[in-house]
């Protein structure tokens, strides 16, 4: 019995070996920045570290699937580097059969956020190699902030000019009331002559000249 | 040197003391005033100091040796600049009109000088309100986080980043596509932009409603416009200074190269800054100066505007080399930084093996261990003085260079707000004394009817300067401004400044101007000033204008393209169309021939209508004296 799992192991790690080869087939490389994301709070890469990228890709798979039931022993990653970056294939579940490109990288695509979120990376500090990440479209608002800011800055100038405009004929205006009433005062404190009086005196026709004209 | 040419009848055209004395105590209630004497210095202040002071100076000194080019500057300044300053100032306090008033009363053949200051104060106007209304673009794109020329846009399936930005950078792409959308050579016009369109409509209203009554309305606004950029140049030296890298900057400007001095260029460069930064021959200047009272001490004022605006270009200069120093650091990092990176990847080092200390040893063993994959990898070379003294002139340093600098900075927003606020400011309150070079010569040559307001005046002007300025709303609108800027107000300047020193000296008198200035500031001017006046700054105006002219016409009239299929991302130097000979003879003859033409035309007028001028002699009487409201005329 113990000869039995010790063979199916060392297949399975022949196997393993043989189905994860660097640069063919459908194999994925990936890459890890973790000293450039976090400085300080780096974390040190280990095998803990490892089992959860294998799975996190595991999740990545069903998640793509629809269920599929992929588990941390499909994924097999080799060729490990001091850069911290390494060679993995996917398998598919309970048999040695290789997932093609497309699906793995599709999968990663859809899960890209979970995958980055669960080691505190982002698309420029876990790489994979020959997938893009999708660019995130620039935000965008429906009416530009500068068409915004322009009409705030047009309405007070138009509140200006009208205003620098009215102002000098208001006060003009208000000039001439004042004016008119000034006068009215002073006609009435000034001495009353023949012009403002007439109409209170009586008409005497002796000293009215029918000719209006002189006579030569 | 007593030269002096005869000039008749010149007390009948001017006021003369007496008059001046009388005018002073009256109240002369057409003639506009300054509210109180700190008005009129932000005025002159305001319009000395302009866009020039930031993105011209700067550039000249760190290319003319740095701090060794301090030594022409301010020799020219003491020699050139404060002389034809404190002339300007007095000519204008003294006989109380505008340009073309004050060069018509010294001698009616002169009222040419005049115009072609109108004309010139009018074409730099134009041009100058383009700039402003790129600002206000800048500045309106501003109220967003992130800023918008920190990212490219995606083409058209969402596949990549737009192939114009991706190839430049997003700052270019910013400028070139989505600000001016220039097209590729000045020939193609292209259509008018509609967005430009509307930001040209906002700066000149924005100008007209602070222009609108002359230095009432301007008067008031210079506290702000003339104040403010000092304050946001003291919160972009304090933010520079604590960036990493801006000692840097600081260092590349100001560090002297003696030989720099034997360069006959760099003297030529230094006296043109001067003459221009001054805003010269202009004649707003003469009209500021023209409101004063008549013993306001001008001489003071001269000087004390000259050191100011010496000392702003200066001070501007360390604080933009203090943000440039910041973006080289930065993009030099960068740089390395990615140098770096494409190595640990290669050869699968771990991250902090190779650090900016080891890059250059871990290189060198490496190219001699695998020169083959060295040689695959896309190294670039990292030159900090190449990213210093890249595209640190002009429009290029405030919307490229200076952009970038913001965006990398923490809370980009508020400092591009500051930066394009501080723009705004420094080239409205320069408009102003523009406005007033155009609209009071046009009230004194009595084109539009006298009754008409100054509002109407001011709305014309703006009106036909917004109308004609819509070519620089075009697609090639860059090229044409660049026209505008290099020759319309470059040559006819030096010409009109010349010819104003030697009609006050020569035509007016310099006898009878140093007995103006004692009468009006108590004290005949020195030595000093009759030096430069009659001898020197003359000299210096014609080798400025000989030199100028002579390396203008010997060279190669090119201009730079923007354009994607010729040596992109750098800009190309094209020639000019044949046509385009044609517009420079407009922008840069006409205003200088105005001068002889007005000439001749007065001197024919003179000659056929003879007897149809004649003198006012006034009959002196008793009556004459008394007015009919009760004054009495002494």
């Amino acid at each position: 019995m113990l000869e039995k799992i010790l063979l199916l192991l060392s297949l399975s790690f022949s196997v393993a070996e043989e189905l994860c080869k660097p640069g063919v087939g459908e194999a994925y490389k990936v890459r890890f920045s973790i000293k450039t994301a976090l400085g300080d709070q780096a974390y040190p890469w280990n095998k803990n570290e490892m089992f959860l990228f294998r799975a996190a890709l595991a999740f990545a798979m069903r998640d793509y699937t629809n269920g599929e039931e992929f588990g941390v022993s499909d994924v097999h990653p080799c060729n490990e580097t001091p850069r911290v970056s390494f060679w993995f294939v996917v398998t598919r579940p309970n048999n040695t059969e290789l997932v093609d490109k497309g699906t793995v990288e599709m999968a990663i695509k859809k899960s890209r956020n979970r995958i980055n979120g669960a080691f505190l990376l982002t698309d420029q500090t876990l790489e994979f190699d020959g997938i893009y990440p999708t660019l995130a479209a620039p935000v965008s608002p429906d009416t530009p902030p500068w068409l915004i800011v322009f009409g705030v800055v047009m309405g007070a100038v138009s509140v200006g000019i009208i205003a620098l405009l009215v102002y000098p004929l208001v006060q003009r205006k208000l000039k001439k009331n004042m004016d008119a009433d000034d006068e009215d005062s002073d006609e009435e404190t000034g001495v009353k002559t023949a012009e403002n009086g007439a109409n209170d005196g009586i008409y005497n026709s002796t000293f009215s000249d029918d000719e209006r004209f002189t006579q030569m | 040197m007593k030269l002096k040419l005869p000039n008749p009848g010149l007390d009948d055209r001017i006021p003369s003391h007496e008059d001046l004395e009388r005018m002073e105590t009256e109240e002369a209630g057409d003639r506009p005033k300054w509210d109180n004497k700190a008005q009129y210095l932000l005025t002159c202040v305001g319009f000395c100091v302009g866009l020039g002071n930031v993105w011209r100076f700067p550039y000249l000194c760190q290319s003319h040796g740095g701090g060794a080019f301090m030594i022409p500057f301010l020799i020219l300044l003491v020699l050139e600049g404060i002389p034809l300053l404190h002339l300007e100032f007095a000519i204008g306090q003294r006989l109380r009109k505008g340009s073309v008033g004050v060069w018509r009363a010294i001698n009616p053949y002169l009222t040419g000088v005049g115009i072609a200051s109108l004309l010139v104060s009018f074409l730099v106007g134009m041009y100058y309100n383009t700039i402003m209304a790129w600002i206000m673009w800048y500045l309106f794109n501003s109220f967003q986080d992130p800023l918008p020329w920190s990212q490219c846009p995606l083409n058209a399936n969402s596949t990549g980043l737009v192939a114009e930005c991706a190839r430049s950078t997003t700052v270019d792409y910013f400028w070139y596509r989505e600000t001016l959308n220039t097209s590729a050579a000045i020939d193609d016009p292209g259509s008018l932009q509609w967005w430009m369109v509307l930001a040209l409509f906002a700066a000149w209203t924005l100008l007209y409603v602070c222009c609108i009554r002359g230095i009432e309305t301007s008067g008031k606004a210079v506290y702000i416009t003339s104040t403010l950029p000092y304050f946001v140049l003291t919160i972009f030296l304090i933010r520079g200074l604590t960036l990493k890298g801006s000692t840097e900057g600081i260092k590349y400007l100001f560090t002297p190269d003696v030989d720099e001095l034997l360069n006959p260029q760099t003297w030529l460069d230094a006296g043109a800054q001067v003459f221009y930064s001054f805003s010269l021959a202009f004649g707003g200047l003469i009209s500021f100066s023209s409101y004063n009272s008549v013993h306001n001490n001008c001489e003071q004022d001269a000087v004390l505007i000259s050191i100011i605006n010496g000392c702003t270009s200066v001070y501007s200069a360390t604080v933009i080399y203090s943000i440039i120093g910041f973006r080289a650091t930065q993009k030099f990092d960068e740089c390395q930084g990615d140098n770096i990176l494409h190595l640990i990847n290669a050869f699968d080092y771990p991250e902090t093996s190779i650090t900016i200390d080891n890059y250059d040893q871990v290189l060198t063993s490496l190219n001699q261990t695998n020169p083959d994959i060295i040689q695959g990898l896309p190294l670039k070379t990292c030159d900090m003085q190449n990213l210093l003294s890249q595209g640190v002139e002009g429009t290029g340093l405030a919307f490229i260079v200076f952009t970038e600098a913001i965006i990398k900075m923490p809370v980009s927003p508020l400092w591009a707000v500051l930066f394009f606020i501080m723009l705004f400011c420094l080239g409205l309150s320069t408009m102003f004394g523009n406005i007033e070079g155009v609209v009071v010569p046009l009230q004194d040559l009595r084109v539009l009817p006298q009754t008409w307001p100054k509002e109407v005046f001011t709305g014309v002007t703006c009106l036909i300067s917004f109308a004609l300025g819509l070519i620089f709303t075009l697609r090639s609108g860059n090229y044409w401004l660049a026209l505008f800027d290099n020759f319309a107000g470059s040559i006819p300047l030096l010409i009109i400044g010349f010819c104003e020193m030697f009609a006050v000296i020569y035509i007016y008198g310099i006898d009878r101007f140093n007995k103006d200035i004692e009468f009006m500031v108590g004290h005949k001017p020195n030595i000093f000033w009759q030096a430069t006046w009659r001898v020197i700054s003359p000299l210096l105006m014609i080798f400025i204008l000989i030199f100028y002219f002579v390396t203008q016409v010997t060279k190669d009239l090119t201009y730079l393209v923007w354009d994607e299929e010729a040596s992109f991302p750098v800009l190309e130097a094209r020639p000019y169309p044949s046509w385009i000979y044609v517009i420079i003879f407009i922008l840069a003859g006409i205003p200088s021939l105005a001068i002889p033409i007005f000439a001749l035309y007065k001197f024919f007028q003179r000659k056929c209508c003879k007897d149809k001028s004649y003198k006012d002699h006034p009959v002196d009487t008793i009556s004459a004296k008394i007015e009919m409201n009760g004054k009495a005329k002494f």
